[in-house]
């Protein structure tokens, strides 16, 4: 994996998701001081970096794609990353964000800004300010949008799955999740 | 709770008819369908009632058939074909005429009852399309002004036989069919389209025993005509040996397959010769019990076949005792089916002459052995039965004389599409398919389906000089022709359309599979696919093609995978043709954000529209 340059680095992303995958990575504990060790943090929440400037060995996405920023963002990770993991339900199938799918886009938006029981809304307007990126007519998944390499079930990820995960993706080798990390009853 | 009384009479008067035999419950249906127009829920209560079978197995035959509806049906039901042949000849301007004259789109029944508009798969008219069926009545060579006028005339008489002005050649004038049908052959040969003397073959076939006309049949080299060409035979020798004395024999007159009308026309002109050799056949089995499954879009040739079979069974043909043999005894009676392409295939066919869906079932085991109600079944096509009609006529060496080693004697070909010539041609086996493109006027060819949807579709160029036969181009009969303007893409889309509507649903790679391969192909003509799509595609069809249960899904993607083959510059050029860049070609962000775009007025600055949508 490594060589060009000292430590591989990995960049993450919450698209249209909760956060609770990145929240579940931080549930490694003290394990952070030694993936901060292993590993750079490229663009990620995690380190506050907004942007890429330059190539990325893994990059983990949370989330959906339920708007055109989250394609556009998706669209940067595929450019910049070697490796794309789809990390949790949102990402790899569209998750809660994805019940508006059999609802036509017009309906969601009458619902929350116009006719729902607590809207007070007497222009009867939806919101359409240019600062807002559109949204999509439904949320795709991310492989749906960009190709996806590997997908990491759960909702979230458990924090040893997803260290399993990078672990084995950092030293190259065969990813082996016992059972118990993969069942979700 | 009341029942309407007049649906407790139509439901008595069609149980009675059909003694209460909930195996006769597609012509039951069929009886409430013809009093009521439709099959209300009620009369499903009362049929399961009468007949003593489970009410899903009613209505599962209710819901199953496309000629019958549990709703409401206008007194004249318009369908039209919608096969691809039918759309090459303009169907849909005749389409959009109808929906204008009538006032309501297709699926739907005018405010007044008189009409429903429905679209149906190929009626077995790709020879005069664009086609039609006004309740029973064929209707061929449609126009725009043609359907106008129809419409007009029916609302007036409401009297589709009416509208038939001119009757077709032969026998379609015939006063049992009347039917403005053309039989349109344009070369018969020996064996099928060739007179018969009646009973001459059944004599001489009483004079062997029932091994040596399986003997003679079995060197002839006979192969089934339906399109697998199984050695009818050893059919015939399954299923005399096997165990039960009660054997039916079953002639598959359930042409479905888009493109093929050769069955039509011998019903039409030779329906002696196709008796004949079912009679031979039950004297070869030891059958007892004949049916003749007649698809219901061949329903205006019921009245005529019955009056052949009545004279047959005058003449001593059929019957008891037949030709004097005392303890030959031997009766056929007309099945007529419902509009469902899947009992073309045999084991469905059974389910359906036996009251059922027509589900296919996983063999073994085969028909052979355990058949129609249980017992030992031999299944064969129209035209297979000529053919061991005329084997014992003129015999075996006769009819191998014709045709290659591997298919031997002659093969009636249904040829439809860019061609000028269209009709029913019987040529020897081994024919080049250059031969038969010469002889319809195919002048322009570009590609062929050979063997319908479930069959191959070839590059006109470098196919002429394949030969038609089971050693190569194997075809129960159907040849479209396809010229240069036509897209190998949009006929692969066209049938995939059709296996959709066609899968009984049963087993998954054929309910799904088909599906998944026509939004494939869609997308690749969308423009919204690239090379690992296309791989996709393949891996896909190569699956359904071999995790189905019947003919249906093991043959659909036949389409996909030949047309990948013949034309890979057609799949190659949509590739990737109106794709974001950096995205996946299957993903159209521009049609993802036109919603949002319509309710907030503006255009996305993020993925602005590209060129060619902005104009």
């Amino acid at each position: 994996m490594a060589g060009k340059h000292t430590r591989p680095r990995v960049a993450t992303c919450s698209l249209a998701g909760c956060f609770g995958c990145h929240m579940s990575l931080l549930d490694i504990d003290e394990r952070i001081f030694e993936l901060a060790e292993l590993v750079e943090f490229a663009r990620s929440p995690i380190v506050d970096k907004k942007r890429f400037d330059r190539r990325v060995d893994i990059g983990l996405i949370e989330g959906g794609c339920c708007n055109e920023e989250n394609v556009a963002t998706l669209r940067e990770f595929r450019r910049h990353c070697e490796i794309l993991v789809s990390i949790g339900d949102c990402a790899t199938a569209g998750g809660v964000p994805a019940l508006r799918n059999d609802i036509p886009l017009a309906e969601c938006l009458a619902e929350a800004y116009v006719g729902g029981p607590t809207v007070h809304n007497p222009g009867g307007r939806i919101p359409d300010d240019p600062e807002l990126p559109l949204l999509l007519d439904k949320v795709y998944p991310a492989h749906e949008v960009v190709r996806i390499d590997y997908f990491l079930p759960g909702c979230p990820p458990s924090a040893e799955a997803l260290w399993q995960t990078l672990v084995a993706l950092l030293e190259g080798r065969p990813l082996e999740l016992p059972y118990e990390l993969i069942k979700y009853d | 709770m009341a029942v309407n009384p007049l649906i407790r009479h139509a439901v008595e008067r069609a149980c009675h008819a059909c003694g209460r035999d909930p195996t006769r419950m597609l012509d039951i249906v069929r009886g409430v369908q013809q009093r009521l127009g439709h099959v209300p829920d009620e009369a499903v209560d009362l049929i399961a009632r009468e007949t003593g079978a489970p009410r899903p197995d009613v209505a599962g035959v209710v819901g199953f058939y496309a000629f019958f509806s549990n709703r409401p049906q206008g007194r004249i039901v318009i369908r039209l074909c919608g096969d691809v042949v039918d759309r090459m000849h303009g169907v849909e301007r005749v389409a959009e005429a109808l929906v204008e004259e009538l006032g309501v789109p297709f699926g739907e029944t005018t405010p007044d009852g008189l009409f429903t508009l429905l679209w149906t798969p190929c009626i077995g008219m790709s020879d005069q399309a664009p086609a039609a069926l006004v309740n029973d009545v064929v209707v061929t060579r449609l126009s725009r002004d043609v359907a106008r006028q129809m419409v007009g005339e029916l609302r007036e008489h409401e009297d589709p036989h009416r509208f038939v002005r001119t009757y077709g050649d032969g026998n379609n004038a015939h006063p049992a069919v009347r039917a403005m049908v053309e039989n349109n052959v344009r070369r018969a040969g020996p064996v099928v389209l060739a007179d018969l003397e009646r009973g001459a073959a059944l004599a001489r076939a009483l004079r062997m025993t029932p091994a040596e006309v399986i003997r003679e049949i079995k060197t002839a080299r006979l192969r089934g005509r339906g399109g697998a060409g199984f050695p009818t035979g050893m059919k015939w020798e399954f299923t005399r040996a096997a165990a039960g004395d009660r054997k039916v024999l079953i002639c598959n007159a359930d042409e479905g397959e888009p493109g093929t009308f050769k069955d039509r026309v011998i019903l039409t002109e030779h329906p002696d010769l196709v008796l004949e050799g079912m009679t031979i056949g039950a004297w070869a089995i030891g059958a007892q019990e004949g049916i003749l499954y007649l698809r219901g879009e061949y329903a205006y040739l019921e009245a005529f076949l019955e009056q052949v079979l009545e004279a047959r069974r005058r003449d001593g043909l059929l019957g008891r005792s037949i030709l004097g043999r005392e303890g030959f005894d031997f009766d056929v009676r007309i099945q007529l089916g419902a509009g469902a392409y899947v009992c073309g295939e045999e084991t469905a066919l059974i389910a359906s002459c036996e009251g059922k869906r027509g589900d296919a079932k996983a063999r073994p085991p085969f028909p052979a052995q355990h058949g129609y109600l249980g017992r030992p079944t031999s299944v064969n096509n129209v035209e297979t039965f000529c053919c061991a009609a005329r084997i014992i006529e003129r015999g075996a060496a006769w009819f191998a004389g014709f045709g290659t080693p591997e298919s031997a004697g002659t093969k009636l070909f249904s040829v439809s599409g860019d061609c000028h010539v269209p009709g029913v041609y019987e040529l020897p086996f081994g024919t080049t398919l250059g031969e038969l493109l010469d002889l319809a006027g195919a002048d322009e060819a570009a590609a062929v389906q050979v063997g319908g949807p479930s069959g191959r579709l070839v590059a006109a160029e470098g196919a002429r000089e394949r030969r038609l036969g089971y050693e190569d181009l194997a075809t129960g009969g159907s040849v479209m022709v396809f010229g240069p303007q036509r897209d190998p893409l949009w006929i692969v889309e066209r049938f995939l359309e059709f296996f959709v509507d066609e899968s009984c649903g049963v087993c998954t790679p054929c309910r799904v599979g088909n599906v998944l391969m026509h939004d494939a192909v869609r997308r690749v003509r969308a423009g919204l696919a690239g090379e690992s799509d296309l791989e996709q595609l393949r891996a896909l069809a190569t699956t359904v093609g071999m995790a189905s249960r019947c003919g249906l899904g093991q043959s659909s993607p036949n389409p996909v995978l030949s047309a990948m083959d013949a034309f890979p510059d057609h799949w190659r050029r949509h590739l990737h043709a109106r794709s974001e860049p950096g995205l996946l070609p299957t993903f159209d962000v521009q049609a993802a954000l036109r919603p949002a775009e319509m309710l907030t007025g503006r255009r996305s600055e993020v993925f602005p529209p590209r060129e060619e949508e902005r104009r």
